[in-house]
């Protein structure tokens, strides 16, 4: 690591979160959907965000992205304080510091391929030449050159996916965030995208994953399970096998 | 044993240790290599009860080897295997007599039971991964084994995540 100028316990979080909560009020109800959650993780972690529907975990990667603004608590992105700035400079963060990827694609029916995925690196004020020649190099790790001039609504919900995750990743985010990612597809496609984010994590990307899926969430290094609004538990699953039973005594046949 | 055993007898006769080999060909890694001792006392006590019939085969440079068939017997045993229904998943464990029991003992806390067995199962479900990427991508037995083991835990840990909504 060439990083010697920088304080290594608190810079080696890409992400540290302090209290964090977040009411929806309606009418006369209230729902607290976060309820004071800390979190912290570290550069090249592969987390994921696990629990029943209404837990609060996608609310929960919305504050940490700025899609939406948390009642109380303290968010550091890359050890800077980010909960209180503007929305202009939220934008820029997620243009140049996060990527994220949502459970139906959000691509801009009306462009390419190509320039769906151009299109964060072209805002972020990057050279075009520059642009281009790192939306070819993910399509080809994407399987999708043949793609690029297609608009999405001709391509397969696991090959929109495929192009959402090389637009969050065309400015080489800090963290990745994705919501539900393969929660909207079948089962091919979701092992697809899901190699795919393994890949990504090996290359060192920082990942922070919501699913209620607990087979895309074992994919993670790290699986965290929301509870009513806070963390109920923080595993690190590492595939050892210290239990009554291995994975060969599963799958052993009685005859 | 018995019945995979008889069920590939069924297919022509064969010596105990090719039976090993087929055992060993058609589930792959992710079986646990089935024990040649094991095999020929299974085969031993099959012959004894008339399913399987065995047959000394004089061998010039070894020692002879015993080859079994299928009886008639045996063959209506297999029929009888492939036409009965197979057990359901078991859904009453020993996880859940504990889950059930906690509270009234005081000695155990329910929620602190659902985590630790949910660690186990995401364990496991790791390592199920890892065996299915190991495993010959070619042997599509073994990775329908793994898969079902797969979705089996995966049921499980739903059904935990359901058991802490209600408890909690």
């Amino acid at each position: 690591m060439t990083q010697g100028d920088r304080t290594p316990d608190r810079e080696s979080h890409v992400l540290r979160v302090e209290g964090l909560a977040k009411t929806y009020r309606a009418d006369a109800s209230e729902v607290a959907a976060v309820r004071g959650v800390d979190l912290n993780v570290r550069h090249g972690e592969f987390v994921a965000l696990t629990g029943p529907s209404g837990a609060g975990k996608s609310t929960l990667l919305h504050l940490i992205g700025g899609l939406e603004r948390p009642d109380r608590g303290r968010i550091w992105l890359d050890g800077r304080r980010v909960d209180g700035l503007s929305e202009a400079r939220w934008a820029m963060i997620r243009r140049r510091s996060m990527g994220i990827v949502f459970q139906y694609f959000n691509l801009v029916s009306t462009l390419t391929v190509a320039d769906n995925i151009e299109l964060p690196g072209l805002l972020a004020g990057r050279a075009p030449r520059e642009v281009r020649a790192a939306r070819e190099e993910l399509l080809a790790e994407l399987r999708l050159e043949g793609k690029a001039d297609n608009t999405p609504g001709d391509l397969s919900g696991g090959e929109q996916q495929r192009v959402a995750l090389a637009r969050a990743l065309v400015n080489q985010p800090t963290l990745l965030l994705a919501d539900e990612p393969t929660g909207s597809l079948d089962s091919k496609a979701t092992r697809e995208v899901m190699r795919l984010l393994t890949r990504c994590h090996r290359r060192g990307q920082t990942i922070l994953l919501v699913t209620h899926d607990a087979r895309v969430a074992s994919s993670a290094d790290r699986v965290i399970s929301v509870f009513d609004g806070e963390i109920a538990d923080d595993v690190t699953p590492d595939g050892s096998e210290c239990g009554p039973s291995s994975a060969a005594d599963i799958v052993r046949l009685r005859g | 044993m018995r019945l995979p055993l008889m069920a590939l007898l069924a297919n022509g006769p064969a010596h105990g240790y090719e039976l090993k080999q087929a055992l060993e060909r058609l589930f792959g890694a992710a079986y646990p290599q089935p024990n040649i001792g094991q095999i020929y006392v299974t085969l031993g006590r099959l012959e004894k009860t008339g399913l399987i019939r065995g047959e000394d085969v004089t061998q010039s440079d070894r020692p002879n080897k015993r080859t079994y068939e299928l009886t008639d017997a045996g063959r209506e045993a297999v029929a009888a295997w492939f036409d009965e229904l197979s057990h359901e998943p078991r859904v009453r464990d020993e996880f859940f007599m504990k889950l059930a029991l906690a509270p009234q003992t005081r000695m155990a806390d329910q929620v602190s039971l659902i985590n630790k067995q949910r660690r186990h199962y995401l364990n496991l479900m790791r390592a199920m991964s890892r065996l299915a990427a190991e495993e010959d991508q070619g042997n599509l037995i073994s990775q329908l084994l793994i898969e079902g083991a797969i979705l089996h835990l995966q049921a499980d840990l739903d059904w935990l995540e359901r058991c802490q909504e209600e408890l909690e």
